[in-house]
């Protein structure tokens, strides 16, 4: 109903202005203003991209061409070495936040609908209260739980460990799944639930069978949401594990800040990119089902 | 098939709040249609609501064929609903739309597609089963809502405001074929509507609601011809029923109610309307006197007995079918509707006939209506409705 409204309109202006309105139209599409706009997002996006071309050149030079070159200047001699020393120094690490954030997003996003699912659908006494306590965890420091929760992961016998820490990543991301899913839900009429509980479908019918199928855009949300945090989390990691269970993160912390011998730019830079690659990654790949979803969930009455 | 009844149903959401439902008292035979109607905020949807289970009573019984189900679940009942919105799961398609019931129920797959067969060429909708309920018409949505109602074969069927999303000239197509469904399959029905034409065509039994209090219950001409009161007369009837306040007098053994024109002098600007034997001590009372629109006729020069009253016309609207002339009687617009080939000019005068048996007194404060000794007798059953 909103695409048809917006086609509509937009037909309507198409036909408004006839005969020289046409010849018009064509002028305003290169006028000063629109260069000016497109001049000014052109070098805003050359602005953001001049880190990450800088990282990759960087990484693809020798020592030496470091040295002797700027920032900018084409390697003389292009080479991978940079990238093969970063993998083998950043390898184990890679692979401990690949476990920590796999299991830590796919969880907290399965607890978050559920919760989603129950506050907006099945509201019980309290249920307001409980949400509006569950929204403070949004805005808990990380910092202010570090204390109570190395004193649980102690008890629990899961301190230095992967498990602790994706226990310690679904309790801190719960509240923010459960604002995404709860929101989304709350658009969902009631009467759909209302129809399933009448033709026999129970709570948890309802919920795999109607809702889920519904919430693809959401899910996208929340996995992109929770990976991004996860993967990129620092303080959890070098907090809660030590050794050889560390995440990517707290790895490049440790080869950037070595003091010893020469400084290897080119490694830096490879591994600073192998840890950004998987959420980029997740961009590129559930940024297109998230666009996909948003326009196959226009379902109106 | 089967009876419903609801025995001093009550419905609060808290013991500070005003009850929701109040002392609901109906019960309809086994096939019969029943509407539920009344301004928005009246509870007739909380009623169906908890009809169907999906909200729970706060007293009373609700019996299905003699049993109470008010402690059932709603899946437990075996009712169907069609929601105003129509409630179509979006991400399945029209077949799984109406064999989601059907699969819940646990019932075989060459059963159920048997079943969405039938259902589907019941209501002509065999072209759409593959397709989802976002590429249907509003239209269509509704059909399928209904298909998806009428393949469980419930015991009751509640339909809540189902044509109220449909334009103009489909919700009249829409509800000729709900009805046409009814008279073919005859289940047990019950129907909310705000709309008065919709509760007068469908309905067996109408329930007329307002603050959570059913104000009449009876068929559509006992509601159309005898409402039990000021609200129930102004809500069912388009145009609605006049209202004018009336003085009475006492001559003769019985009273009669006086109105005037705002015409001075060319002929009659004066009548009386005999009204029957009142309760003393009605004389003194604001009364108010309820004619409908096409009980007020043109005098005819028949030398009829019937009363009649020459007043100005202020405006006339022709409707097609007919011409609402409108004049002033007792300071107060009063609409007329007489035959389409009546067009009078504005400013001329008619000559206007009432016909005393049809004119309804009502009691200005309370809104109830008041009857007369002599025609107590026949409307009994008002009366006792109006005490309940």
């Amino acid at each position: 109903m909103n695409d048809a409204s917006v086609a509509q309109r937009r037909s309507a202006a198409d036909l408004l202005p006839s005969g020289d309105g046409g010849a018009k139209r064509r002028m305003r599409a290169i006028s000063p203003s629109r260069l000016a706009i497109h001049a000014t997002l052109l070098f805003a996006a050359a602005l953001y991209l001049v880190p990450l071309v800088v990282m990759l050149l960087t990484s693809i030079k020798t020592p030496e061409d470091i040295r002797t070159g700027n920032l900018l200047s084409w390697p003389e001699t292009f080479t991978l070495i940079g990238w093969v020393k970063a993998w083998s120094v950043v390898d184990g690490y890679f692979w401990n936040s690949v476990k920590i954030a796999i299991p830590a997003v796919l969880i907290s996003t399965a607890v978050g609908a559920l919760n989603g699912y129950v506050l907006s659908m099945w509201r019980f006494r309290g249920s307001q209260l409980f949400f509006g306590l569950l929204l403070f965890g949004c805005f808990l420091p990380f910092q202010t739980v570090l204390l109570p929760a190395s004193f649980t992961l102690g008890k629990l016998g899961l301190a230095n460990t992967t498990a602790g820490l994706v226990l310690v990543h679904v309790v801190y991301g719960i509240a923010f799944t459960t604002l995404f899913f709860r929101n989304y839900y709350v658009t969902v009429p009631d009467a759909l639930v209302r129809a399933a509980r009448l033709d026999g479908a129970g709570f948890f019918t309802i919920f795999g069978r109607i809702l889920l199928p519904m919430s693809v855009p959401i899910i996208m949300v929340c996995l992109i949401w929770q990976f991004t945090q996860i993967w990129n989390d620092f303080l959890f990691g070098v907090v809660f594990a030590s050794g050889d269970a560390q995440p990517i993160t707290v790895a490049l912390n440790n080869l950037v800040n070595t003091s010893t011998g020469a400084k290897e730019y080119n490694v830096d830079m490879a591994a600073a990119m192998i840890a950004g690659l998987p959420t980029l990654l997740v961009y590129i790949v559930a940024g297109k089902y998230f666009l996909r979803g948003l326009t196959a969930g226009a379902v109106k009455g | 098939m089967a009876t419903l009844e609801l025995r001093n149903v009550n419905k609060s959401y808290g013991s500070g709040l005003a009850d929701t439902l109040k002392n609901i008292e109906l019960s309809i035979d086994s096939g019969e249609f029943l509407i539920l109607v009344g301004p928005s905020g009246c509870g007739k949807s909380t009623l169906m609501n908890c009809i169907a289970g999906l909200e729970s009573i706060s007293g009373g019984a609700i019996l299905v064929d003699g049993a109470d189900i008010s402690g059932m679940s709603p899946k437990d009942r075996d009712i169907a609903m069609v929601f105003q919105s129509y409630a179509l799961y979006p991400t399945m398609n029209v077949r799984d739309n109406i064999a989601f019931g059907l699969k819940m129920r646990k019932m075989a797959p060459a059963a159920i597609d048997e079943e969405v067969a039938r259902v589907a060429k019941l209501l002509q909708i065999e072209h759409l089963l593959q397709r989802k309920p976002g590429q249907l018409s509003g239209g269509q949505q509704q059909r399928v809502a209904m298909g998806r109602a009428l393949a469980r074969r419930p015991k009751i069927y509640l339909f809540d405001e189902p044509l109220s999303n449909l334009d103009a000239k489909l919700r009249v197509e829409m509800r000729t074929e709900i009805k046409l469904m009814h008279q073919r399959l005859k289940t047990t029905t019950v129907y909310v509507t705000h709309d008065q034409i919709e509760a007068m065509t469908l309905g067996d039994k109408v329930a007329v609601m307002k603050d959570g209090i059913i104000q009449q219950f009876g068929t559509p001409q006992q509601i159309y011809n005898d409402p039990a009161n000021l609200f129930v007369a102004s809500f069912i009837g388009s145009p609605p029923m006049n209202f004018i306040p009336v003085r009475l007098q006492r001559r003769d053994g019985q009273c009669w109610a006086v109105l005037s024109s705002s015409l001075g002098v060319a002929g009659q600007a004066r009548c009386e309307l005999p009204l029957g034997e009142l309760e003393a001590g009605m004389d003194n009372r604001d009364l108010i006197l309820g004619i409908r629109p096409e009980q007020i006729q043109l005098a005819a020069d028949d030398g009829a007995e019937a009363p009649s009253i020459c007043a100005e016309v202020e405006v006339t609207e022709p409707t097609g079918p007919d011409t609402l002339v409108f004049v002033n009687l007792n300071q107060t617009k009063v609409c007329c509707r007489l035959a389409p080939d009546m067009t009078p000019q504005v400013g001329s005068t008619l000559s206007l006939r009432f016909e005393p048996s049809r004119v309804l007194l009502f009691d200005a404060q309370s809104g109830e209506r008041l009857l007369a000794k002599k025609r107590q007798a026949t409307d009994n059953k008002v009366a006792q409705l109006k005490r309940g």
